[in-house]
């Protein structure tokens, strides 16, 4: 039996009527085609479809559409661009059609290929930043086991999240 | 891998989930963090008819300090826990470190992991360790269940199909305990191979209390009760916890799996329990 | 012609789109009325199926049709098949080979956990996973054939019963006296190795949708394959279609390694569906469908042994090979044929003596993987060399260095031909250099002093070196069409596809320095059939070869249509015109320069004359490559072993390579590391393991391991530069390289760290509970031959 649901999505409000059985990122996905966050397991293993609920990261695939009923999602399509509810002092957000310094950093670092984990990932170092905006290598490495990625060796990653604290303004630790 | 298709009630109340469970038979799951349990839905392993959501209760959102323990109620997540516990329990918030990722561990809750009772889980081995309990309530009533008596077999427990653990309560140990934790996992966060937690207390340098307690050994988390009586009112010499730790072991019968076998486990417990008491030893008050 | 963009590591054209979230990969394309399809999968490894009843199915509300083999009966035509062996192989080398082709869905017998036996469409995934629920088959199981080397003698159940045994491949090679050299030798050690079932396991699944047009009687069929023309192929067969209404597309798909470059059957059934429901369809591949039903790899068991004079010079190589190849031989000679052709490597071996056998189990059938075979071979020839070092009581790096090729010898021929039938001669490269500097940047001598100290304390760290020789960017070809737009920008059609390599920028790079014009005005469009009518694709890194190559050449050849037309406007000789940066000017005439957009559009016809200059501008070429260039390098793996609880810490990891020249170096790194993880991860933690009845025990993430961040270092690597003598840009492939050596390099390393305990490492991966099982062997033999403890 079909329940409405009504959250916002990077800062708009939404309502859609959905059956119990179908995630949030089915919601997100086909629902309100936002197809920046990606299914890889299913089962909360990969990291792929990690959003930002009211800031904190968690698996998309493991959460009920219906579950998000009055609460708040960030996308990666709400890292770079306008209208997301990421903007404010100090977190270094780009205007519309910029991207993000972690997305620039990634660019400059080469920290993506295939690009299939890499929202999952941004948004995770986007929020750990947020409380750790000095990271070693290692803590780096930590923050990021709960991602999979089969293409970079993480080698390049771990390099951009570090070019990125720095720009964002923490000092090397 | 999409779940069967299942109804759904978003209880705002203890009261409202028992209620719904005591409505639907053995047909209904408690759905609270379901970082366990959404996985068994997608992968059709668990085909419940209902799940009773108990996000909306509020009143189980609570964790305070009360009569020597930490009371955790239902609702709360396995991060918040691991922040609470750095200054207060430091066993717990070590061991909530290597329990999934942060992302896992902002939605589990600590009730969630303690009633879903995996023998190579932390939380399930840390109540046993620290002797606590969990407070089951079912429509008519509530009872608490000590950790020993919890826990039956893989994934299974004593609470009943209709009863809802609304609490989990963590003794705290003695402020001069020393602590130590350990695991083997194949990868960071991955479910254990197996592990060890252990509190030791000493007075005028004998052990005056010591608790072990193992997990991935078997089909529920174990206590090293006779290693523990091997030294209590002994000196804590290198030696006799070495032996001590021998002893625990050697009462275990592990399970094989696919990434270790009976005898590894057995092995690399022992291992880990000497580890672990002699980290403890060195963090003991009494004995610095 | 300035070498502008080449070699630069220039930031990627795709990034943008991907780091926002846009990037589009199969299962974000919508169509309207589309339907989602599911899979009834045989649960058996080998099965009769007996009977099927699929009303219940059919009749769920939501619930379009349900379709067995005998609805569909007249597209079922076999799937492709791979690996033909090729004539000038077959001259030289006597293979007998057995190869039956794949039903798109089980008619009669079913022969591995995951094959098909029904689709059902419906509104949604979760409808149609509902129905499969539903669908009721009767299966008769069959005895399975699970062991590899049991299975290749004769006796046992038959998986394929027309070929009365289950050796698919099996042919010997070799030159030279393996036995005189064996009986010269000073010393000889033999040992058998056994290599695990492990896979690609790309982070995106599979994913087919379809779409088929009425009005015009055309397909298009999106799919996140590495071989759109290998699909378009297969369906041009079963549709009965010509291939021009036939259009596959790869659009951005999430990782390949292999695993997405063979043929499927739901590459046909999807395309099948759309044609018969008359409505689009979509297929996404879950997770659990993944590790039972896309493409398994590696697998395989040597028994091998070597033999050398005192002073460590190898004389003599001989290894008997076993492949399990799964249920099907797809790939024919190719697995077992790489595996054979890269034994011996880098070392210099005079004889030589190779048995091989292919051999059908009830498991999901094998499809080259990142190395395809090399990492298999190049474990067992790194792991006998250090056994062999262990007994001559030789440093293992000594060994080796004493037995390594180098530039003086290139070129070098082996007395077996390659797999493409052509000999097997090394072009370039200094493999000995490899480890000179490999062995340098790990800081070899250090590491070992360093060793001894911790030795003494309890705590062990080992060094393992493993070195490889890849012959790279098989041909023939991969072709490149180079059209400019009246605006003066230039596409770029080929048939390699990227998955993450990169092609959108490197080889936007090739043809910019080609054309002369600024990288940015460069479009590259890959994976698309309508956009080139021949090609091969991306796998066993041959894109960067293959389709540089053409691109290079055919933008060099549209690059002399401008100047001729360039020549004709500004009424200047074409020696003297100069192309740059989208420019046409004459050398030494300040100010006349013109945009390449001018150039083009003055030579349309116009109502006042004719063409001066043909407005053709637009070249294609496939660059024919007639063999393999060798890439090598030397990989040193650095490690600490718990000996309380078999765990296995990776310290440093070090890569010393030679793929030629670069032409985007940090593209390049990136596939050194993403191979490298992968090779760690065969070495430490992943495997599909089935047990004795062909159940799939490993099916989902918590089972199959994929390294994390936390279990990879960071990953050192430093370029050499022997340039390819065989072909205009002097490069080589890299895009397999990084997973050859791992597991090699970290078995060496952790026998190496456990020498007092005098382990013998002869499996992978190396998790904690092996590990402590050797040095519990180990103890095992002392207390046995010493008595002591």
């Amino acid at each position: 039996m079909k329940r409405p649901v009504r959250l916002t999505v990077n800062g708009r409000s939404v309502e859609r009527t959905v059956e119990p059985r179908t995630s949030l990122a089915d919601l997100l996905r086909e629902d309100l085609d936002l197809t920046g966050t990606h299914v890889g397991c299913e089962h909360g293993v990969c990291g792929a479809c990690t959003v930002l609920l009211d800031d904190e990261p968690i698996r998309a695939c493991l959460m009920l559409a219906v579950q998000t009923d009055g609460r708040s999602v960030t996308t990666i399509e709400g890292l770079a661009g306008a209208g997301s509810g990421l903007a404010g002092a100090g977190s270094g957000m780009a205007g519309d059609g910029e991207l993000h310094p972690l997305q620039q950093a990634f660019r400059d670092k080469h920290g993506l290929q295939c690009g299939f984990c890499t929202p999952g990932i941004l948004l995770t170092a986007h929020a750990y930043l947020r409380e750790h905006p000095a990271p070693s290598p290692e803590e780096i490495r930590e923050m990021l086991a709960g991602n999979l990625c089969r293409c970079t060796g993480y080698h390049f990653i771990v390099e951009a999240i570090a070019a990125a604290a720095r720009t964002m303004g923490g000092a090397p630790s | 891998m999409k779940p069967a298709p299942f109804d759904y009630v978003l209880a705002r109340s203890a009261a409202e989930a028992v209620e719904a469970l005591a409505r639907h038979g053995g047909e209904a799951k408690v759905l609270a963090g379901g970082q366990s349990l959404v996985p068994m839905l997608n992968m059709r392993l668990a085909r419940p008819a209902v799940l009773v959501d108990i996000n909306g209760a509020g009143e189980l959102d609570y964790l305070r300090e009360a009569d020597g323990a930490l009371a955790v109620g239902a609702l709360v997540r396995q991060r918040m826990f691991e922040r609470w516990t750095a200054a207060r329990l430091p066993l717990i918030a070590e061991a909530l470190r290597w329990v999934g990722h942060a992302a896992i561990r902002n939605r589990g809750t600590v009730a969630g992991s303690v009633a879903h009772a995996d023998p190579a889980s932390e939380l399930p081995a840390l109540l046993l360790c620290c002797g606590g309990t969990v407070v089951a309530r079912r429509v008519g009533g509530e009872r608490v269940i000590p950790a020993a008596e919890l826990y039956l077999g893989p994934l299974t427990t004593s609470l009943g199909p209709d009863e809802i653990v609304t609490e989990v309560r963590f003794p705290l140990p003695r402020p001069e305990a020393g602590w130590g934790f350990a695991e083997v996992a194949r990868r960071h966060g991955d479910f254990a191979l197996v592990g060890a937690a252990a509190l030791l207390w000493c007075t005028e340098g004998r052990v005056a209390g010591a608790r072990l307690a193992f997990f991935g050994v078997g089909g529920t988390p174990v206590r090293g009760a006779a290693g523990e009586a091997l030294l209590s009112g002994q000196e804590p010499t290198a030696a006799r916890l070495r032996e001590a730790a021998r002893t625990a072991a050697a009462a275990l019968s592990p399970d094989a799996d696919l990434h270790a076998t009976a005898q590894y486990r057995r092995r690399v417990a022992e291992v880990l329990a000497e580890r672990t008491l002699t980290a403890a030893l060195a963090r003991c008050g009494g004995n610095a | 012609m300035g070498a502008k963009y080449f070699g630069a590591s220039v930031p990627r054209r795709e990034d943008p789109r991907l780091l926002r979230g846009e990037g589009r990969y199969v299962d974000d394309i919508k169509l309207p009325g589309m339907l989602h399809a599911a899979f009834v999968r045989s649960p058996h490894a080998h099965a009769r199926i007996t009977g099927m009843r699929t009303d219940a199915a059919s009749r769920l509300p939501g619930v379009a049709h349900v379709f067995t083999f005998a609805d569909l009966a007249r597209w079922m035509k076999p799937l492709p098949l791979f690996g033909a062996i090729p004539p000038g192989l077959a001259a030289r080398v006597d293979v007998t080979m057995k190869q039956v082709p794949q039903l798109a869905l089980c008619r009669e017998v079913a022969r591995y956990v995951g094959e098909i036996v029904t689709m059902v469409l419906a509104e949604s995934r979760a409808l149609a996973e509902d129905a499969c629920e539903l669908v009721e088959v009767d299966y008769e199981p069959l005895a399975p054939v699970t062991d590899m080397v049991a299975a290749a003698e004769a006796g046992g159940p038959l998986i394929h019963p027309a070929w009365g045994g289950n050796v698919a491949v099996h042919f010997q090679t070799g030159f030279g006296d393996v036995d005189a050299a064996l009986r010269a030798a000073d010393v000889s050690v033999r040992e058998r190795f056994y290599i695990q079932r492990y896979v690609g396991m790309p982070i995106e699944t599979r994913g087919v949708v379809a779409q088929w047009d009425r009005r015009d009687e055309s397909l298009t069929t999106w799919n996140a394959t590495q071989v759109v023309h290998f699909v378009q192929q297969g369906l041009v067969a079963a549709l009965d279609l010509p291939a021009h209404k036939i259009r596959v597309v790869a659009p951005d798909v999430g990782g390949g390694f292999g695993t997405k470059a063979t043929g499927y059957a739901e590459d046909l059934l999807i395309p099948v569906a759309a044609i018969a429901s008359r409505r689009p369809v979509k297929w996404t591949e879950d997770r659990r469908e993944h590790m039972m039903a896309a493409a398994h790899a590696r697998h395989q068991v040597h028994d091998i042994e070597i033999a050398a004079r005192s002073d460590g010079t190898m004389l003599a190589v001989r290894d008997r090979i076993w492949l399990d190849l799964g249920a099907y031989n797809v790939w024919g000679i190719v697995l077992p044929y790489n595996t054979v052709a890269h034994l011996l490597g880098p070392h210099r071996v005079p004889n030589f003596h190779v048995e091989c056998r292919g051999v059908v189990t009830n498991k999901t059938p094998n499809a080259p993987y990142r190395g395809a075979g090399r990492p298999e071979t190049v474990f067992a020839m790194d792991r006998i060399v250090d056994c062999l070092a262990r007994e001559l009581r030789m440093d293992p790096a000594e060994l080796r260095r004493r037995n390594y090729l180098t530039a003086a010898d290139m070129p070098y021929e082996l007395q077996i031909p390659y797999r493409d039938g052509n000999g097997l001669v090394y072009d370039s490269g200094d493999f000995r250099a490899n480890l000179d500097v490999a062995l340098a940047t790990v800081g070899y001598d250090a590491l070992r002093r360093e060793q001894a100290e911790l030795r003494a304390r309890g705590l062990f760290r080992g060094i393992g070196i493993s070195g490889y020789v890849e012959g790279t960017a098989i041909g023939p070809y991969e072709g490149a069409t180079v059209r400019m737009d009246v605006t003066g920008r230039a596409v770029i059609a080929t048939g390699a596809a990227s998955q993450g390599q990169g092609h959108e920028t490197s080889f936007a790079q090739v043809a910019a320095d080609a054309l002369g014009i600024p990288l940015d005005w460069v479009t590259v469009v890959g994976g698309d059939t309508a956009a080139i009518p021949f090609g091969v694709g991306t796998f066993a890194s041959r894109s960067a070869v293959n389709a540089g190559s053409s691109i290079h050449v055919a933008a060099g050849k549209v690059r002399g249509k401008l100047v001729t037309a360039a020549a004709a406007l500004l009424e200047a000789a074409p020696g003297d015109i100069e192309i740059s940066d989208g420019l046409a000017s004459v050398r030494g005439v300040p100010g006349s320069a013109v945009p390449l957009a001018r150039v083009i559009q003055a030579s349309l016809p116009t109502f006042a004359r004719p063409s001066a200059v043909s407005p053709d501008f637009e070249a294609t070429v496939y660059h024919h490559q007639p063999t393999v260039t060798y890439t090598s390098a030397v990989h040193v793996a650095h490690v600490e072993v718990d000996a309380g609880t078999g765990a296995v810490r990776l310290l440093r990891y070090v890569v010393a390579h030679d793929c030629g020249k670069l032409i985007n170096p940090v593209i390049v790194e990136g596939q050194i590391h993403g191979g490298v993880a992968q090779g760690v991860g065969g070495g430490l933690l992943e495997e599909m393991v089935y047990d004795e009845q062909g159940q799939l025990l490993t099916g989902t993430f918590m089972d199959y391991l994929v390294p994390t961040a936390m279990e990879l270092p960071p990953i050192e690597t430093v370029h050499l530069e022997y340039p390819s003598p065989r072909n205009p840009l002097g490069i080589k492939g890299i895009g397999e390289g990084g997973a050859i050596s791992p597991p090699a390099a970290i078995a060496n390393a952790v026998e190496d760290a456990l020498r007092p305990f005098d382990v013998r490492v002869t499996r992978t991966p190396l998790g904690p509970s092996r590990v402590l099982d050797l040095i519990a062997e180990a103890q095992g033999r002392a207390g046995a031959a010493g008595g002591q403890r």
